[in-house]
């Protein structure tokens, strides 16, 4: 039996290359992220070491409001005392103050230089540090910066030319002193573009505390260990410093990047999930057309005495060895695959990023083994039961399998629709991400099995729209002639379509709110900005360049903010202070549920009704509010401002805590106009402002609204690329189950030829049966992604999408698409098709 | 040279091998016939004699090795795809031993499908002329697997008429039915040339059926070496044991 059944896999290897291929891809997309992943993982702990590698003991104040980043260190500075009692400690060998801050250059264009995720860091010049000196001299003066040969390169800065920095302060501009690598050749440690200013200017620019340091490099005696140091450090400074070893920081630091490394892992599993279990539909159709043409063979094998069990372990055989061959193809695949991402992202992505070496751990291996083979037999069961189930008498019959009833299948497919559905409610509900990946799965399975009694009316539709001449109806006919299949083959497009247009519409329904939101809720006339780099807020500007804005002709009225993360009665919120407080409840339209709205005095606090709730505060209660840089204090509700479309779980500070905030630059001023007075006149006066300022962009309110919303664009269109894996799979399943067919039709093929139908129509008979498959997937995609988006943006609501949108156009591409899909898909079997030999074709068994 | 006038289909010294070297084998060996215009001829001969690769040869279905082969005034050898794709819409029919009707059409779809297929009108006094012939006016709309296997061959009989082909060719049409249908199908075939003057070329094993045809040809290792006219199932069955002894006889 096992012999015969190696045999027939062999016999029918063309056929089960497409449907293994499903397999390979999806293993290779498992063996690829594990691999990619774990590179950059080992890359980034090699990194970091090298960082660290000259620090024993690193001293910095401990941050008040604990941000979860351990590269933040402007939680306060250092003085030249606490350096003088560091070097006192007894183990000591070396104390050295360091600056480091943000520095943001500014390219040939005029536009600030960005990195793709590493820090843009200014330090102070030291003699004897990492840095190896490569032309020039080093900053001798505080007009003078030594900068980094990966910032050299990346702005085209040569020695003796000017660069404009910004830092604390707006553009400063400098003359490149010198240009400097770091051992072992690199332009950079790890891609981040770093300026080198005279200790002065760095403390002046950086910290803005001249004569302080930002932290305190300890290296020990020799024979002295780290974490013997450290304790004896932090001992003889107390509890207000933070210590650590350098190990523990090169450890901390590449944990943070790993886990952001493991989701990301994650993400691309997810995918790769997807893909395999569109991958299943395929299996399993290959191997029910398989076993449905191989019904006489196998009853002719139950006739001569195999059992039940014999029949379904030689197709459940078939399908391991198939499983087998695609997991040692999709491994190697995935090697190939997670060795070039790597090596993309090292040149690209972190300028240079030093690869620790391609290796293949173990997790890959496991996984493509256990998730190629598993995958592949799950697929095989039932076509593999209904193989047992055929009689031997069949041998003797007519094989043609009539059709069964679908009553079963529609049951079932209404059963777990319901039940997928109801994961799916709950699940978004409470936003529990199993119930919803459980209840998704459940109603594609289930919809799915609904598929085939759908597709009688839906394909017949189709097809006449598509089907005005004879070989078209033909093709028609052919996909309505076996529903299970043409269903099963649709139902995989489905899945892929239905989860792009689910996100479609989520991410159109939070543009459209957010547009929304701009147009009726806020009556700003500019929005001035600062730039946010990954989200993040790397600088905006200072108070004064606000009253400027207000002296400008033609300006009403404008208030800025500032944000930081302070901790409310011990918990961490994300507090605001606003310049202007009537202003801003003008603009925003914004109403007090108690209290009044009126700017705040010290030791007086405002929070939204959502926030009032979170922190069971009502007006004239009290809490305590520590921020990153000052003490913690107690501060009144002053007023409650009713529920908004605008904010969200808003505290608001008085202005005299700004100087406490991380950072004490506005990022974000909303300006109103006189009445009368045009928007862009008024853009064209305030713009001059910030003409030093390359970071702040002065917009009107919709270009505003446009520029938030098209961060969301590129979210898309990455699951878009990510979920084309999953179409792509099948789209295989299409060219399967239409080459399959052909097999299949070969006498009838041969009829048509002999009755004269020509090479172009057998071609265009297939294209036609094609696309009726693709269209009708892609249309129950539609049907089933609108709805999981709405309810997506229904359980949403509270997250601020407000609104559903719809993207019609985007619908609409995605069948045409589809259409598309079908007819490349048609190419290889239409060929096929069309190259039978008439008269073999017309005596196929 | 131009085809006869009176022959709808000719061969002339038709050679036709398959295989090379040692395991070639000659399955026509010179072959020369003409089939007049309005005459049903039966294909007489023992199994691997050649009379399936005669057919085909006539029809266009397979290349010959050397020699000439015309349907009407086409020249059949020589003709491409395209060429060859036409002849078979126009001139010629066919009926096969089985599969010959597409399940996902109606009766009468597979009828018209010729005509169809190659974009032509459906002659409707011709169509209603061949459905009353075959009797499957209340069969029309029935799916191949609602019908009888004799009644699948007569809407096979009626596919292969209704483009009114220079031809017909039916291999052993009747090999798959019982003798009642088949004699319904041969009765049809013979109405066909009698009644509306259509050329019939028709394979067969059973002198019962060859005695539905004008005239019978015998074929013996890939050669004709007898013919009959008018013949009756007695006289083609006294042929056929006559060949038997003496096979290697060529009449030419
Ligand atoms: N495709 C082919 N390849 C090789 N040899 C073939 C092929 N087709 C036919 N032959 C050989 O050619 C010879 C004639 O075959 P043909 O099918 O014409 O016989 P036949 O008279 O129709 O027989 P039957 O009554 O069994 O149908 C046989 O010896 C056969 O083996
Ligand atoms: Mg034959």
């Amino acid at each position: 039996m096992l012999k015969a059944t190696l045999k027939s896999v062999l016999a029918r290897k063309l056929r089960l290359v497409l449907s293994g291929l499903a397999v390979v891809l999806g293993v290779m997309f498992v063996s690829g992220s594990f691999v990619l992943t774990d590179t950059l993982d080992r890359s980034f702990k090699d990194l970091f070491a090298t960082v660290y590698s000259e620090v024993d003991v690193e001293v910095a104040v401990k941050p008040k409001v604990d941000q979860g980043d351990p590269e933040a260190a402007r939680a306060g500075t250092l003085t030249a005392d606490d350096v003088k009692a560091v070097e006192a400690v007894a183990g000591v060998r070396t104390a050295v103050g360091d600056v480091i801050g943000s520095a943001r250059p500014i390219g040939e264009n005029g536009k600030v230089l960005t990195t793709s995720g590493a820090p843009r860091v200014g330090t102070a010049w030291r003699d004897g540090g990492q840095e190896e000196l490569r032309e020039g001299h080093a900053p001798a003066r505080d007009d003078e910066v030594a900068i980094s040969a990966y910032l050299a390169k990346t702005g085209g800065f040569t020695v003796g030319e000017q660069i404009s920095v910004l830092t604390l302060e707006p553009k400063r501009t400098f003359t490149v002193a010198g240009i400097f690598g770091y051992p072992g050749n690199r332009d950079s440690l790890g891609g981040e573009l770093t300026t080198a200013f005279t200790q002065p200017a760095a403390q002046q620019l950086l910290l803005a505390a001249p004569g302080a340091y930002s932290g305190i490099t300890v290296r020990a005696d020799e024979g002295v260990s780290q974490a013997v140091l450290r304790d004896r450090v932090q001992a003889a400074l107390g509890d207000a410093y933070q210590v650590k070893t350098g190990e523990q920081l090169a450890k901390e630091s590449a944990d943070e990047i790993g886990e952001g490394l493991a989701f990301f892992n994650y993400v691309l599993l997810g995918f790769a999930g997807i893909a395999l279990f569109v991958g299943i539909f395929i299996i399993l159709n290959t191997f029910s057309i398989i076993v449905a043409q191989r019904t006489r063979e196998l009853a002719l094998l139950r006739a001569m005495g195999a059992s039940r069990k014999q029949m379904i372990a030689s197709v459940v055989l078939e399908a391991v060895v198939i499983g087998l061959v695609a997991s040692v193809v999709g491994l190697a695949a995935g090697i190939g695959v997670g060795a070039l991402l790597a090596t993309l992202f090292s040149t690209f992505g972190g300028g240079s990023l030093q690869l620790a070496g391609i290796a293949v751990p173990s997790s890959a291996i496991i996984s493509s083994f256990a998730v190629g083979i598993v995958v592949t037999v799950l697929a095989a069961l039932l076509p593999a039961l209904r193989a047992s189930r055929i009689a031997p008498v069949a041998a003797l019959r007519e094989a043609a399998t009539p059709d069964r009833p679908l009553t079963r299948l529609t049951v079932a497919g209404g059963v777990l629709s319901l039940a997928g559905g109801g994961m799916l409610g709950l699940g978004f509900a409470d936003g529990t991400l199993w119930l919803i990946m459980t209840g998704l799965l459940v109603a594609f399975v289930g919809v799915a099995l609904l598929t085939p009694l759908i597709s009688r009316p839906v394909v017949s539709v189709i097809g006449k729209l598509l089907a005005w001449s004879m070989p078209g109806t033909l093709g028609r006919r052919n996909s309505a002639r076996n529903p299970r299949r043409t269903a099963i083959t649709a139902a995989a497009l489905m899945v892929g379509i239905a989860l792009i247009t689910g996100v479609s519409v989520v991410l159109t329904s939070a543009t459209t709110s957010i547009t929304k939101v701009a147009d009726t809720q806020i009556k700003a006339d500019l929005i001035v900005s600062g730039e946010s780099v990954n989200g993040e807020s790397s600088g905006g500007f200072t108070a004064d360049r606000l009253d400027r804005v207000l002296a400008t002709p033609g300006v009403e009225s404008a208030f800025g903010w500032y944000n930081d993360g302070v901790l409310v009665d011990g918990q961490q919120k994300f507090a605001t202070v606003v310049t202007d407080v009537p202003a801003m409840a003008r603009v925003f339209g914004l109403s007090a549920t108690g209290g009044t709205i009126a700017d705040l005095e010290d030791g007086q606090i405002a929070v939204d009704e959502p926030m009032a709730t979170a922190l069971n505060l009502r007006q004239g209660s009290t809490a305590t509010v520590q921020t990153t840089k000052g003490e913690q204090r107690t501060y009144t509700v002053a007023f409650v401002l009713a529920k908004s479309r605008v904010l969200n779980e808003a505290v608001f500070l008085p202005e005299s805590v700004v100087d406490e905030f991380a950072l004490a630059q506005i990022n974000t001023a909303f300006v109103k106009a006189d009445p009368g007075v045009d928007a862009a006149e008024v853009r064209k006066a305030v713009e001059p402002v910030f003409a030093d300022n390359p970071e702040v962009s002065v917009q009107d309110l919709s270009s505003y609204a446009r520029q938030q919303a098209s961060q969301l664009d590129t979210v898309l269109l990455m699951i878009q690329i990510l979920l084309a894996l999953a179409i792509l799979i099948a789209v295989l399943g299409v060219i399967n189950t239409l080459a399959l067919s052909v097999i299949e039709r070969t006498r009838e093929l041969g009829l048509l030829r002999a009755i004269g139908m020509r090479r172009a129509q057998v071609m265009r008979m297939i294209t036609v049966e094609s696309v009726v498959i693709s269209v009708f997937g892609a249309l129950l995609g539609l049907v089933v992604g609108v709805a999981l988006g709405v309810a997506a943006v229904r359980a949403l609501t509270d997250m601020g999408i407000t609104d559903l949108g719809i993207p019609w156009a985007q619908l609409g591409s995605y069948l045409l698409i589809a259409a598309g899909v079908g007819v490349v898909a048609a190419i290889l079997p239409a060929i096929r098709a069309a190259r039978l030999n008439v008269l073999q074709a017309i005596s196929y068994e | 040279m131009t085809g006869n006038v009176g022959a709808a289909a000719r061969a002339v010294d038709v050679w036709k091998s398959y295989g090379t070297g040692e395991a070639a084998v000659t399955a026509l060996a010179g072959v020369s016939v003409e089939f007049d215009r309005g005459r049903f001829t039966a294909i007489m001969g023992p199994s691997g004699s050649g009379k399936s690769t005669l057919m085909h040869c006539l029809a266009g279905l397979d290349t010959i090795d050397s020699g000439d082969v015309w349907i009407g005034d086409t020249k059949v050898n020589g003709l491409r795809d395209k060429g060859l794709t036409d002849l078979r819409r126009r001139q010629v029919g066919f009926i096969f031993q089985q599969f010959n009707l597409l399940p996902t059409l109606t009766a009468e779809e597979n009828i018209t499908l010729p005509l169809a297929i190659g974009g032509q009108k459906v002659d409707r006094a011709w169509f209603d002329t061949v459905i009353d012939t075959v009797g499957l006016r209340d069969r029309l709309t029935h799916r191949p697997t609602q019908l009888s296997g004799g009644q699948q061959q007569r809407v096979a009989c009626a596919r292969a008429l209704v483009a009114r082909p220079e031809v017909v060719f039916a291999d052993e049409p009747t090999g798959n039915l019982d003798s009642r249908s088949g004699a319904e199908v041969l009765g049809f075939l013979r109405r066909s040339a009698r009644d509306f003057g259509q050329t019939v070329v028709m394979v067969t094993h059973d002198p019962n059926a060859a005695s539905y045809a004008d005239r019978v040809i015998f074929l013996a290792d890939g050669r004709i070496v007898r013919e009959l006219h008018d013949p009756t199932a007695a006289a083609v069955l006294d042929t056929m044991k006559a060949l038997d002894g003496d096979d290697r006889l060529v009449v030419a």
